[in-house]
């Protein structure tokens, strides 16, 4: 790959291309079950279907918490990476998730994530997840995380 | 053992986990000691997140903080069933190999309706955590 450090690449419109290869090399992500929908630049949207082996409590069938943690953590990741003009990994920091209510059985629930702020080292996220609109909202997230300074694919500065 | 000394609560706590699909899928397990638990997340695969450098998902870590807090506000107290959680946060304090995890969780606080919790997550050295938790529980069943 031919890597100039001035070069600016639209990591969106790569992100995009590669829009299920993202998901596919993440076992965890396998497992969940989550797909990433649309990728804008320092936008991500993903839809987190209803599973039975997801499930949190048996009583109402509701899937768990940290299904969605997981889900969010990854939009908010993916949403740092496409708010950038070179192809970086990025490591949460720190996550805080906020319950609002019980997502329902059987229903797929729709995430977005966005990095609202980029410094050289870290990414200011926050996400939202949802039935239909923001405006009922199952859980939201705040996160940060940290820039790693090598480039995907291992080229050198 | 002295069976006064074991927790009725501990069947309890064993019994949930083999009920809960999620924490089936995760393959989690708790051993328990009067009120003191240690979570255990056995490794695999499917718990890693980044395949090129073999760490666990924070997802994954996150999930299994989560259900040890919720287990250990359970074990010390007498709700009928786990409680629901609040919010939380979670601090990646390094990464997490692809080995299995331990967890304990510490009630700060049992109040009537809510309950502060802090959980650590561990590997072969427990003085250096992988992941902390903080999280907060609606324990009141009103």
């Amino acid at each position: 790959m031919n890597d100039k450090p001035k070069q600016q690449y639209d990591i969106a419109a790569i992100m995009n291309e590669n829009i299920n290869v993202m998901r596919d090399v993440v076992p965890w992500a396998n497992e969940t079950r989550f797909r990433v929908t649309k990728v804008e630049k320092g936008h991500v949207f993903g839809i987190q279907p209803w599973e039975a082996h997801l499930v949190g409590d048996p009583e109402t069938g509701v899937i768990h918490g940290g299904v969605i943690t997981t889900f969010l953590d990854n939009l908010c990741g993916m949403a740092c990476t496409s708010a950038m003009t070179e192809m970086r990994f990025v490591a949460t920091i720190d996550l805080r998730i906020d319950y609002m209510r019980p997502a329902e059985k059987g229903r797929e629930i729709i995430g977005e994530a966005e990095c609202y702020h980029l410094t050289r080292t870290v990414c200011f996220t926050r996400a939202w997840a949802y039935h239909e609109t923001r405006d009922k909202l199952i859980a939201t997230a705040a996160g940060t995380f940290a820039i790693n300074k090598a480039r995907l694919g291992g080229s050198k500065k | 053992m002295n069976p006064q000394l074991t927790n009725p609560r501990a069947d309890e706590i064993d019994a949930i986990l083999k009920r809960l699909p999620f924490a089936q899928t995760l393959g989690m397990r708790c051993e328990v000691l009067g009120d003191e638990m240690t979570a255990i997340l056995p490794f695999q695969e499917k718990l890693i997140g980044n395949v090129a450098i073999r760490a666990l998902h924070g997802g994954a870590i996150a999930s299994f903080l989560e259900l040890t807090a919720m287990l250990q506000v359970f074990l010390v107290s007498d709700m009928p069933r786990p409680p629901k959680p609040i919010n939380l946060t979670i601090d990646y304090l390094r990464q997490g190999h692809a080995k299995d995890l331990y967890a304990r969780a510490y009630v700060l606080k049992m109040g009537r309706r809510m309950a502060s919790v802090r959980a650590e997550a561990w590997q072969e050295n427990r003085a250096e955590p992988v992941t902390a938790l903080m999280a907060h529980f609606l324990v009141a069943s009103d």
